[in-house]
């Protein structure tokens, strides 16, 4: 199953609702890219308010799609991570260091309106 | 200890259905969220050490009983390359796969006691457990 990419004005919003197998999370990486290319949006929003922990594979994948998107001039937060998923990157020793959050969806659009200066 | 149940990790699916079987095993005991959430990376980052390094192996989730504390165990076990070195796997940052690095120190960190036992050419067994509070 892929992940739906939905496009508001100029940017792209991702909610991610189920558990992602890795070949899910790399296809995501890829679908994200091209759509941000094809529809040249300059900001991404991707909501993780579903997903109820994070492994060291997806935090990469994660980290990765988000420094592709910088390379291609789109900036990205990543909303909606929950309590349990903050505790258990950080024992396992992922920071996320860099990288733009916030608590929800409607918040992370405002920070995203911030960075891109609008 | 009463039952154990195992999943055979071949593919990449399989490291799906060990994590849903350790979270399962894990709400029937009782965890709350966050320890839920611990033990599911756990099973994650060791089942895919399986899957990259090995091939093949099994993980098996046990329920422990211990005078009146509950617990689960997650038995890692594979008959692949071994390691060589288990004190650098054991360091923060440290792969060979372009991963983070962060596997085994940090299934360390988020279970309560962790066992390794390994020979090269013989294979791993990773025990790791959580107790109830």
């Amino acid at each position: 199953m892929r992940i739906p990419i939905l496009k508001l004005n100029d940017c792209l919003l991702v909610s991610i609702q189920w558990e992602l197998d890795d070949q899910t999370a790399l296809q995501f990486q890829e679908d994200l890219l091209h759509k941000i290319h094809e529809t040249s949006a300059n900001g991404v929003v991707i909501d993780l308010t579903s997903i109820d922990f994070i492994d060291s594979f997806i935090a990469k994948v994660l980290g990765d799609v988000i420094n592709m998107s910088k390379l291609m001039g789109a900036i990205v937060v990543i909303t909606g991570i929950q309590p349990a998923v903050a505790i258990t990157l950080i024992e396992l020793g992922i920071g996320l260091d860099d990288v733009l959050t916030a608590l929800d969806l409607e918040k992370g659009l405002e920070k995203l309106q911030q960075e891109l200066g609008e | 200890m009463d039952i154990q149940s195992c999943v055979t990790i071949i593919n990449e699916w399989d490291i799906v259905a060990a994590r849903q079987l350790g979270r399962n095993v894990a709400k029937e005991l009782g965890f709350g969220t966050v320890d839920q959430a611990r033990i599911t990376t756990a099973i994650s980052e060791l089942a895919r050490n399986i899957y990259l390094y090995a091939g093949k192996g099994q993980i098996c989730i046990d329920k422990l009983y211990d005078g009146g504390k509950a617990g689960l165990r997650i038995n890692a076990v594979d008959s692949g390359p071994g390691i060589r070195e288990i004190r650098q796997v054991m360091e923060d940052g440290f792969s060979t796969s372009g991963g983070l690095g962060a596997g085994l120190p940090g299934v360390k960190r988020l279970m309560d006691e962790f066992d390794i036992e390994s020979s090269p050419g013989q294979g791993t067994q990773i025990r790791a457990s959580k107790w109830l509070r």
